[in-house]
């Protein structure tokens, strides 16, 4: 599914560019979840952006493959159409964009890419009530401006509303527990882990292992310094949140 | 970013924000791509034209008015005016940059030969009926169907397609005018105003230059000299104008000035809402339009006058385009009355506009709702006059401009609260939104309050079209020029909201397409 081969990237322009990934691999097949533990600083969000394309974070060396595809020379939006979605750690406001209007555009906006139909107006209704339901959202929040006015837990909710309505192949979820409190992190990974399936592969980018506790990873890799220093199983979160990371980065140089 | 708070005096460059510096090279690269082709109206009509003699002087006024039969005292009234032009100076507080104008340099009246009367639609010519064709503008008397899909997320039931009557004016004159039996019916005159000078002499001898008087600006006096053609509308008392009446102006001839004098007058209880259309071919010199529109809105009365202006704005050097120099002014003179102006401006290389309402009728409305979007090296200085003279006026402004590629966006506004006015109110909402770093945007407030019961509120706000929401919307599937329209259609929503439906549909792709390769 997933190949990241020896990657390096960098973040700013040209002379203040500073490398951040440094030679990373790893391998998410399909159908399983990996999480990616690690300090601040380590390189867990620049990650998420480089796999997703964001302008300003540079790739210098190595290779990213999505199901054999090098998905390193395409543009975001025709990553998005491939599968790839990232659940952001910061979620944005779009003023003025009803969040029905902008899922919509997109899923349309990604069909078109794929060269498939629009999706009829009853059809993407419909589906958008169930998914709404299942994460506890509230129909009239949907017709308010994307995240504008939205609670941080709200927010995360509609992170993933957005994520099982673009129904994606590939799945980064940037620290996704943050500003969530149990309830709504429930709700979350239930959402979450519905969506686990053995074409589906996931990358949780986590600080904590609170996360860990409700969607439950097959592999667990720890970043430091931009590459991966460590990998195991679940326990190794426990372990992590145990001993710290001083603990575990200590052993593994 | 607020504005600062005080109200009761004259504020000049109130807010003043200009962004130089870049966020990325990409954004500049692409605005310096922005090309012409981006302009879809900018095909010219071949076809036979017969203009007067080229410049300006009393024959060419003599001319135009021979040409159109009008009676004496309406050539008097156009020497008048052309007199005292000649001793009145070209006004240069916009902030705008233009080279001198030439007037002798241009022809102030140009229709197509074979006639500018037509007794029925059948007469005009093929060419004139395929401009207006290719530009979408239905003038066949069949039911007008402009169906409009898209914009609604929720399956909204399929609503009955309006129908609208047309009036479409080639240059100097109307070429046709749609539905008119229809509304004769409703006692709703709608023509043009050529002909209303000569079927309802009483109702234009009494309106025409009441609202803008011969002397007000230099422009308008210019127009008063030489206006070519334009619409009249007369809505009867106690009517609801049965449809909405649109009328289209095409600049199609070369080194001509367009100068249509518009206007419209609402009896008491009456009701209409009119929408005007301009484009213009692409040509390499600029070609000026300086029209006038004057609204009177009786006791009880509403107007709603709507605009999408999309004249040619030049190639991405600056070369050519229109210079549009207009001066549209609604006369609440009833009680109760309101008069509501919305406008969508992308076009033209020099826009100077400022759609204005005097609140003269105790308890009168005025709204001026404006979304302006300059891109490459265009320049517009918009905004509108707000003139409290009645008790419990009330006022409204929302103006959104939007700034990309080395473009200057100002807004200008006036609010005046005159001393009769007892408990006027205004709202004002300023909002700038930035894309690249080359261009400007300008807030220009002036408040005049005479009043200490006035209840006066301004609202600004600049904002640079973020990376984070591009990239957000990306990532979500979104092209980046589809997610440019998306973000700028949020920001510009609650204007796009007053507009009528088909209309609003027109603007977003408008909105769309001025944006195009504004970032890269």
């Amino acid at each position: 599914m997933l190949k990241i081969e020896n990657l390096t990237a960098t973040v700013g322009e040209a002379e203040e560019a500073k490398q951040i990934i440094n030679g990373l691999t790893l391998e998410v097949p399909a159908g399983e979840v990996h999480a990616i533990m690690g300090p601040n600083g380590a390189g867990k969000s620049t990650l998420s952006y480089v796999l997703t394309g964001r302008s300003g974070y540079e790739v210098t060396g190595g290779s990213v493959t999505l199901n054999g595809e090098d998905i390193l020379s395409m543009e975001p939006e025709e990553r998005a159409a491939k599968g790839m979605f990232l659940s952001f750690q910061y979620p944005v406001e779009i003023p003025g964009v009803p969040v029905m209007t902008f899922v919509r555009t997109a899923m349309n906006s990604q069909r078109k890419l794929r060269g498939e139909d629009e999706i009829s107006a009853p059809d993407f209704i419909k589906k958008s009530r169930e998914i709404a339901k299942q994460l506890k959202l509230d129909a009239e929040m949907l017709k308010r401006p994307v995240n504008v006015g939205f609670s941080g837990g709200e927010k995360k909710r509609l992170e993933i509303y957005q994520m099982m309505m673009l129904e994606p192949n590939f799945l980064i979820l940037d620290e996704t527990d943050s500003g969530l409190d149990i309830d709504a992190l429930k709700t979350v990974a239930e959402g979450v882990n519905a969506m686990r399936s053995p074409e589906r592969g996931m990358l949780v980018i986590t600080h904590y292992q609170r996360l860990l506790d409700y969607i439950k990873p097959d592999k667990v890799h720890v970043l430091s310094a931009g590459r991966i220093i460590k990998t195991g199983g679940a326990d190794l979160a426990h372990r992590l949140e145990a001993e710290g990371y001083e603990g575990v980065v200590g052993e593994a140089v | 970013m607020d504005c600062c708070g005080g109200t009761d005096e004259h504020e000049d460059d109130c807010t003043e924000v200009t962004v130089k510096e870049g966020i990325d090279a990409k954004t500049v690269e692409a605005a310096k791509a922005l090309e012409s082709e981006n302009y879809s109206a900018g095909f010219s009509t071949a076809i036979d034209m017969e203009f007067s003699p080229k410049g300006l002087s009393e024959d060419t006024i003599r001319f135009i008015s021979a040409k159109k039969e009008e009676p004496e005292w309406l050539l008097d009234w156009r020497l008048a005016a052309y007199r005292r032009w000649l001793t009145m100076e070209e006004p240069t507080w916009a902030k705008v940059r233009y080279e001198p104008i030439d007037y002798q340099a241009y022809y102030y009246y140009a229709a197509p030969k074979s006639g500018a009367k037509y007794e029925s639609i059948d007469d005009v010519p093929k060419e004139i009926l395929e401009t207006y064709e290719k530009l979408g503008i239905p003038l066949r008397e069949a039911e007008v169907l402009l169906g409009v899909e898209g914009a609604a997320e929720t399956a909204a039931a399929a609503r009955e397609a309006p129908r609208v009557a047309v009036d479409a004016v080639f240059d100097s004159v109307s070429v046709a005018t749609t539905f008119r039996k229809e509304l004769e019916k409703a006692g709703v005159i709608f023509m043009s105003i050529s002909e209303a000078v000569r079927e309802h002499p009483e109702l234009v001898k009494k309106y025409l230059g009441t609202v803008v008087p011969q002397s007000d600006n230099f422009f308008a006096t210019l127009n008063s000299a030489v206006f070519s053609d334009g619409t009249f509308v007369y809505v009867p008392k106690g009517v609801r104008c049965p449809m909405e009446l649109s009328t289209y102006f095409r600049m199609n001839a070369e080194n001509t000035g367009q100068f249509e004098r518009t206007l419209i007058v609402c009896d008491e209880g009456a009701y209409v809402s009119y929408l005007e259309g301009c484009t213009a071919p692409m040509r390499d010199e600029n070609q000026l339009h300086a029209a006038v529109v004057e609204l009177v809105a009786l006791d009880d009365a509403e107007i709603k006058y709507s605009t999408v202006q999309n004249w040619w704005p030049g190639d991405e050097d600056g070369k050519g385009g229109i210079y549009n120099f207009v001066t549209k002014r609604g006369d609440c003179r009833g009680a109760r009355s309101k008069i509501s102006w919305t406008q969508v401006e992308t076009g033209s290389a020099v826009t100077w506009k400022y759609p204005s309402c005097i609140l003269r009728g105790d308890d009168s409305v005025g709204e001026f709702y404006s979304i302006a979007v300059t891109n490459g090296r265009q320049q517009a200085d918009t905004g509108t006059k707000m003139i409290h003279l009645g008790k419990r006026t009330k006022s409204r402004i929302i103006s959104k401009g939007i700034s990309a590629g080395k473009s200057d966006n100002t807004y200008r506004g006036l609010v005046s609260i005159n001393k009769r006015a007892e408990k006027a109110r205004n709202f004002t909402q300023c909002d700038s939104l930035l894309i690249g770093g080359r261009c400007g945007a300008h807030t220009v407030p002036y408040v005049e309050n005479r009043r200490a019961d006035a209840q006066l509120e301004h609202e600004a706000t600049t904002t640079k079209l973020s990376e984070d929401q591009l990239f957000y919307a990306r990532q979500r599937g979104l092209g980046e020029e589809q997610a440019v329209a998306l973000l700028v259609n949020g920001f510009v929503r609650e204007v796009l909201q007053e507009l009528p439906m088909e209309f609003a549909v027109e603007a977003q792709k408008l909105l769309e397409v001025s944006l195009e390769g504004s970032v890269g």
